[in-house]
């Protein structure tokens, strides 16, 4: 008879287990659909000079960062001093979407701040962050050669996360490149 | 004769505008009744417990907009939650679709009650037996003669 009481307590235990290990998962963080994903392909503005087009053909060439930003944004800011080091040492091209925001608003931040990009797509209605799936900013993904997404980072790039996370991304993306030709 | 034409022009004639409205597809009604409806099953990404329709934040508005973009180029509803889909996964649906990692979070409610029920009809069945019965005085003496009987016997 004894079991049949503890029964419930089994089931509920059960549970608590389940529940606990949902509680350890991060709800913002979204699991990417994107990766290995060719780059979509989109036609938007230069956020410095508006009569300049950029599309999914500048992303292609060599590894590239393409950061999602906004002078809105305060976490980009915490991101920024990294972004500035690497385009100071010419690591990797960084093109940024700058997203959602005043055209002006954004020349102003990045007068402020400091301007680490090779190009800036001004994304001002979500029309490519919605195609490529981003939740919020900031966002990184980085593209090999051919324009294919390989990875995303949500959240800043901290310079623990650049060494740690995206360094060896690029590596194992270069180091596939140089053995493949 | 001439009622009969009456008539018939008269029907001609109430019968032409319905037929233009079908003809030009975007209802401006029908749209966002539809906009509507498919927004309140996409789930807004940034704020995790509202649908597009409901939250107010920047990019969902934004989906919202992509959502009647796509309706107003003649997507069907799922066409256009199977869009969303392909690029925030199944994340972006309120509702999640039934498939294998999603199998024990619409049966688990079936197998719990289940489980009770199963659990409960057992501790039922098992009541009886546990159950205190009085005896009268005169039966308490039968059982003692009784068992000190076989007590002597053996």
């Amino acid at each position: 008879m004894t079991w049949s009481r503890l029964a419930p307590v089994g089931v509920f235990f059960v549970l608590i287990v389940f529940l606990a290990i949902g509680l350890t998962r991060d709800p913002s963080v979204i699991p990417t659909e994107m990766i290995d994903r060719e780059m979509p392909s989109f036609e938007l503005t230069e956020l410095r000079d508006e009569s300049v087009l950029l599309s999914n053909q500048d992303l292609v060439g060599q590894v590239t960062l393409v950061n999602v930003f906004g002078s809105w944004c305060v976490a980009c800011l915490q991101e920024h001093p990294t972004l500035m080091d690497l385009s100071r040492d010419g690591t990797v091209k960084i093109v940024g979407v700058n997203w959602r925001d005043d055209r002006q608003d954004a020349l102003d931040w990045l007068t402020k701040h400091g301007d680490p990009y090779d190009a800036i797509v001004f994304d001002a209605e979500s029309d490519l962050v919605i195609e490529i799936g981003v939740t919020g900013a900031p966002e990184t993904f980085v593209l090999d050669a051919s324009g294919r997404i390989r990875f995303k980072q949500i959240g800043p790039i901290t310079p623990d996360v650049w060494r740690k996370v995206i360094r060896p991304v690029i590596d194992a993306i270069e180091q596939e490149a140089t053995s493949a030709s | 004769m001439r009622r009969l034409v009456f008539a018939f022009v008269a029907l001609l004639l109430c019968t032409a505008p319905i037929a233009a409205q079908d003809v030009t597809a975007p209802n401006e009604a029908e749209i966002d009744g539809r906009t509507e409806t498919i927004s309140k099953t996409l789930r807004c990404v940034v704020c995790q417990n509202q649908s597009i329709y409901d939250s107010n934040a920047p990019l969902a508005e934004d989906m919202r907009k992509l959502v009647k973009k796509r309706v107003e180029a003649g997507d069907s509803d799922d066409q256009v939650r199977e869009y969303l889909r392909d690029r925030y996964g199944d994340y972006v649906l309120m509702s999640p679709p039934l498939q294998t990692n999603t199998i024990l979070l619409w049966a688990g409610p079936a197998i719990l009650i289940l489980l009770g029920g199963f659990w409960f009809l057992l501790r039922l069945r098992g009541q009886p037996a546990a159950q205190k019965v009085d005896l009268t005085d005169e039966e308490r003496a039968r059982i003692a003669t009784a068992l000190n009987d076989k007590g002597g016997s053996t």
